[in-house]
């Protein structure tokens, strides 16, 4: 492992991601990439009593069911990180209680996805662990109500508003070889673009976005030409233009290769506005979809840019502007010579 | 100019806007719907009950209200608001919208902290402006 340029990671000795899984509701099963998921739920209490244990139950599955498809029991791996959207990371705490593993608690609102990914792979490229399992999660539900108003309240969203994904996402990362490879991350730096509307998260995250991706390229000298698909997390409608022009200003097209899980995850009538956001936005379309197409060989390189808004309630409510950050991860299928 | 030289100010170009006439034919069209609905259960009142008037009113905000609830209780008073917009306030089924539906959610965190301590957390603002507000008025409207 190494460190090219000023934010990027290279992991050039072999870190890959062993197995992974994708648990949903019922959205987001009934939505375009439905098939690919793991677990679907069919409603939105996943057969538990308030919508918070839901979203536990959604990790605490996509968990196990990624053990199960490696053939790893949890005694078996040696680092636990994750993250999700509720105070006090609530969920991951409590399915970390769950679990035999020494745990690493992380917030990155909706770039927890890549954010644990990357520390998990650097971890394990510094010789610190041989497994380690990443995963997040996030619920419409328990995010409305921390977040906005409660689920039921009547107000008119306007279109640049997003709907969280109810979901979860896990990845075991470890040394030994797996049908994909993590090859760099790129840590991305908190950037505040001065804006303030919590309905309006696509705006305040794309300049964090482009900023990571810019510098990405910078440090590896690649272009966007190098891989088969760039993708954001959960820019959506509205911050997935912002971001290809504000990459087209500094000299990149990306209109190519650009896509946002935000925007695969649905499907146009479905009701979600500006289109999907929360951390397991980009957890169930990578852990999902992504890397079964890497797998099956429709994708061979891929950067996932997950994008988070580093929203608090109590600092909106007092004037403040929202800062936001992305991380990026760069993912290929094995077997591929390093670009 | 670019998005990079003034982002606060470019940026408005990328953000949809409201469908300002749109919304305000549909709040109209539903509002009016909803007045005159309660208008003629206020005039039934008054004719088959021989309520007075105020009576006659207040029952029809009543069923109003409990209607808003109903609504709310199912899941669909959002997706209503959705559409209607400004339309979805009209007499009080807003204000009983705020109060169950924050009711409803906080059902989990039990009877007192839960519904109790948070059903006026959308609707309390409401509540304390509209009491300010008709307090004024009495004072110049007597």
């Amino acid at each position: 492992m190494k460190r090219v340029g000023k934010q990027t990671w290279v992991f050039d000795d072999g870190v890959y991601i062993q197995a992974a899984a994708a648990v949903v509701g019922p959205l987001e099963a009934d939505g375009p990439l439905g098939s690919y998921f793991d677990i679907c739920h069919r409603d939105l209490y996943c057969g538990e009593a308030t919508w918070e244990l839901a979203e536990r139950r959604l990790m605490r599955e996509a968990v196990d069911c990624c053990l199960q498809k490696a053939g790893v029991s949890a005694e078996e791996v040696d680092l636990f990180l994750a993250g999700d959207l509720l105070n006090q990371n609530a969920t991951s705490n409590y399915v970390a209680r769950e679990l035999p593993i020494p745990f690493l608690c992380l917030f990155g609102a909706c770039s927890t996805s890549m954010q644990t990914l990357a520390a998990a792979a650097a971890l394990i490229a510094g010789g610190l662990a041989d497994r380690a399992l990443a995963a997040t999660s996030s619920h419409n539900a328990t995010a409305e109500r921390q977040f906005r108003y409660p689920t039921e309240l009547g107000v008119q969203k306007p279109k640049t508003a997003t709907f969280t994904v109810t979901g979860a996402g896990a990845a075991l990362v470890g040394r030994a070889p797996g049908r994909w490879r993590v090859r760099a991350a790129t840590i991305g730096k908190v950037v505040d673009a001065g804006l303030k509307n919590p309905l309006d998260m696509g705006a305040a995250m794309a300049p964090a976005a482009a900023d990571t991706i810019e510098q990405h390229f910078r440090d590896l000298g690649a272009s966007p030409g190098d891989y088969d698909l760039i993708v954001t997390g959960d820019l959506s409608r509205v911050g997935s233009v912002i971001v290809r022009e504000l990459l087209a200003e500094s000299g990149y097209d990306v209109t190519d290769v650009y896509n946002d899980c935000g925007l695969m995850i649905y499907r146009p009538d479905q009701k979600v506005l500006a289109g999907g956001s929360g951390c397991a936005c980009s957890a169930v379309v990578t852990y999902g979809y992504l890397l079964q197409e890497l797998a099956r060989g429709t994708f061979r390189r891929l950067f996932v840019v997950a994008t988070g808004a580093l929203l608090s309630q109590t600092m909106v409510q007092q004037k403040q502007s929202i800062p936001a950050i992305a991380h990026g991860v760069v993912i290929e299928a094995d077997g591929q010579e390093p670009g | 100019m670019g998005l990079k030289s003034d982002y606060l100010r470019e940026v408005k170009a990328f953000q949809p806007s409201p469908s300002y006439a749109a919304n305000a034919v549909k709040a109209f069209l539903v509002g009016g719907t909803l007045c005159a609905l309660a208008q003629w259960l206020s005039d039934w009142y008054g004719g088959v009950f021989a309520a007075s008037p105020l009576a006659a009113q207040l029952w029809a905000s009543i069923v109003m209200a409990g209607l808003a609830i109903f609504v709310t209780a199912v899941g669909k008073y959002d997706d209503f608001s959705q559409f209607a917009g400004a339309g979805a306030t009209m007499l009080i089924m807003g204000l009983a919208n705020a109060l169950a539906s924050a009711a409803i959610e906080h059902r989990s965190e039990g009877w007192t902290a839960g519904v109790a301590g948070q059903m006026f957390k959308a609707g309390g603002a409401s509540v304390i402006y509209g009491l300010i507000a008709a307090y004024v008025l009495g004072l110049v409207w007597p």
